[in-house]
């Protein structure tokens, strides 16, 4: 019949016509990829991948007020930056930071995630109030702890008094303003925390308890010996992610201490910051930045490294 | 010892319609009890009620003649086979096996005895050390049932714990499960939405449908003798021919779904008066018919050559039936084969409450072993 030969097509008899075909299939799909690509590279170039090699471009110069380099000066910038000794504070001051809100945040968030996962009347309400500071902007947030911290009428220098204490300079003491900020950012880091790992607790296999409850074993053992290895990928991700957060942190720096008193505060991103728009030395802040990028890769990569081995995928 | 008895178990959820009806219930010591039925008929609710998992709404649960209803689930001494197997994924075949035992704080020599001999009679021995990721499918079943076995509680759950595997290596673990139980004589609780697995392994079953009790019985009552339609439909595999029957005192003829007419002495064969009545005929009643006791012609309109035996299946009236003939016969689609009914094979019920009438006399007759 005539509709069966017609349904077959020409099909190209001879080997090197097939093979082009072929390749122009590949041309074809290729270019459809970049096409579907290009909106991130175009943004990724512009946002990301030319600031950063500018960055690393300014740091070997010097620079004019506006910022145009004017003198090439090679490594001089990194050799001050290691021999000042308010730099070195401030990288100090910056791990001292991470130590102090990373461990806490998830300690926190873990023990409110494990308490707003059990299925109790209301739950619902606990949950919206854990996560309720993801929600809040770090400058409302600053503003409100600036008023906790008021040294005269702040809440929390008037119970300290209640309790017959002297009153302490949350913000102006130079030993005080440092635990003050990581107090500050742990409150506001709980809700980001608390919601991703209480996704972690909630993907966990309820049949996984439901036997271990059969077998006979208690709640702390199952809180040990199952939903910590369960939470492990999350908790990776949570501390990384964390991590990275600490070491960037700056905006309620900017509003509550201004990296006062006496430096105390003055983390390596609002060093950045005031090296380059308060004393217009684009040069010596970006061979900070540029600093900054390195250690946080390499927090990154030593975690992923050594922290990753621990933890168990599905 | 573990008998387990339940008196008028109900459950319900939020002061709903009850997913569990008023369920009576003995189980004895050392049987192999299968609840079956469709999804959502409330066989895992029960199961899970039982485990201690589930709250009971109402009624009683006893264990050895104590009630249980108030116990956790760790105070009832049994253990339980999950459907997705319920393994730790960071733990290895070991340590998931030997997790009960460890929680319990069983002795550390009385843990390795118990579990080398597990492992030996489960077949695991060389994947002691591998994480679940690492085993088949068949393998970690074996593992969910070795740490069941290792916890030596003289009952054991299980739900649907065949479901996921594939059909040849489910016939396989049926053997084995029941083999396990006959051996250990543990009482056994088996779930499962699959007939062919509860007739299969069951001492006696229990039909669930809509939460209520359909039947309880011996695998072979149950097919011979269903208590309703639903359990006719239910047991069996095709499953039974129904088809709705009027039977006509002045004629003496029974006349099926206004199709077939089957002529029957009224005297000498009861037949229920009930003007709704429905009859039901399994597959393997339904004979080629011969010169002799041809009854009726039908049109085939699908042949499945099994091998084995070969289903016809054809119309009558609105209902598709299937007869399964021994053998391999060549049939084609469209063709008017001679088939042989016979009333004795009948099975009748009531078209309204589904009550079984009368069952089919014929399975009356076992075949009988002589040595």
């Amino acid at each position: 019949m005539s509709m069966n030969s017609s349904v077959i097509q020409q099909i190209p008899t001879s080997q090197i016509e097939f093979e082009r075909a072929i390749k122009k299939q590949r041309v074809k799909n290729f270019s459809k990829g970049i096409l579907f690509l290009s909106p991130s590279i175009v943004l990724f170039s512009v946002f990301l991948f030319y600031p950063l090699a500018r960055t690393i471009y300014l740091s070997f110069y010097l620079t004019d007020a506006t910022g145009v380099t004017t003198v090439f000066v090679g490594w001089q910038n990194y050799v001050t930056m290691f021999t000042s000794p308010i730099f070195l504070q401030s990288m100090k001051s910056t791990f001292l930071f991470v130590l102090y809100t990373v461990p806490i945040t998830i300690i926190i968030s873990l023990f409110l995630a494990v308490i707003a996962n059990e299925k109790l009347k209301g739950i619902g309400f606990f949950r919206t109030i854990y996560s309720s500071t993801m929600g809040i902007s770090v400058a409302a947030a600053s503003v409100f702890w600036l008023y906790l911290f008021h040294p005269s009428i702040g809440p929390l220098n008037l119970l300290v008094k209640a309790f017959g204490a002297n009153e302490i300079g949350w913000l102006t003491n130079p030993s005080w303003a440092l635990l003050s900020i990581s107090i500050t950012t742990i409150w506001m880091n709980i809700g980001f925390t608390f919601l991703i790992l209480l996704g972690g607790l909630q993907s966990i296999d309820s049949s996984l308890y439901e036997s271990a409850d059969i077998d006979g074993a208690g709640y702390f053992y199952q809180l040990r010996r199952i939903t910590i290895p369960m939470l492990s990928p999350t908790l990776f991700f949570v501390v990384t992610v964390a991590i990275i957060n600490a070491f960037q942190t700056f905006g309620q720096i900017d509003i509550l201490t201004q990296g006062g008193p006496v430096n105390s505060t003055n983390l390596v991103v609002y060093s950045i910051y005031r090296e380059a728009f308060v004393n217009y030395k684009f040069g010596s802040a970006s061979a900070q930045a540029v600093l900054l990028f390195i250690v946080i890769l390499l927090m990154t990569f030593l975690q992923f490294k050594f922290g990753e081995r621990k933890v168990h995928y599905q | 010892m573990s008998q387990i008895e339940m008196i008028d178990l109900s459950k319900s959820y939020n002061k709903q319609k009850n997913v569990l009806d008023k369920v009576d219930l003995f189980i004895e010591e050392g049987e192999f009890f299968v609840l079956v039925g469709p999804s959502g008929s409330g066989k895992s609710t029960l199961l899970r009620m039982i485990a201690g998992l589930e709250e009971i709404t109402s009624g009683t649960l006893k264990m050895n003649d104590q009630i249980v209803n108030h116990l956790p689930p760790k105070d009832r001494n049994l253990s339980m086979v999950f459907q997705n197997y319920a393994l730790y994924p960071h733990l290895s075949v070991e340590q998931n096996i030997l997790f009960g035992l460890n929680a319990k704080k069983v002795d550390k020599q009385e843990q390795k005895r118990r579990l080398l001999e597990t492992a030996e009679m489960m077949g695991i021995s060389e994947l002691l050390k591998r994480k679940p990721k690492e085993l088949s499918g068949g393998q970690r079943q074996r593992v969910a049932l070795a740490r069941s076995v290792v916890s030596e509680a003289p009952l054991c759950l299980m739900d649907e714990p065949l479901s996921n595997l594939d059909a040849k290596l489910r016939s396989q673990m049926r053997l084995e499960i029941r083999r396990l139980q006959k051996k250990l004589g543990m009482t056994m609780i088996y779930v499962t939405h699959d007939q062919v697995e509860a007739m299969t392994m069951g001492d006696r079953i229990m039909v669930l449908n809509d939460g209520k009790i359909q039947q309880i019985g011996k695998p072979i009552t149950l097919y011979n003798e269903p208590a309703n339609l639903f359990v006719a439909s239910f047991i069996g595999s095709p499953k039974m021919n129904m088809g709705k029957a009027v039977f006509h005192a002045d004629l003496n003829q029974l006349v099926i779904e206004e199709t077939i007419h089957l002529d029957i002495d009224a005297v000498t064969y009861e037949i229920p008066s009930d003007s709704n009545v429905t009859i039901g005929i399994r597959p393997e009643h339904l004979y080629p018919g011969t010169l002799n006791n041809t009854s009726h012609e039908i049109e085939v309109i699908n042949v499945e050559q099994l091998g084995n035996d070969t289903l016809i299946v054809f119309g009558v009236g609105k209902e598709i039936w299937t007869a399964k003939w021994p053998g391999q016969w060549d049939v084609q689609v469209g063709e008017k084969i001679p088939i042989h009914i016979a009333i004795e094979n009948l099975s009748f019920f009531n078209s309204d409450t589904g009550l079984l009438i009368k069952p089919a006399t014929t399975s009356k007759q076992h075949e009988v072993v002589t040595a």
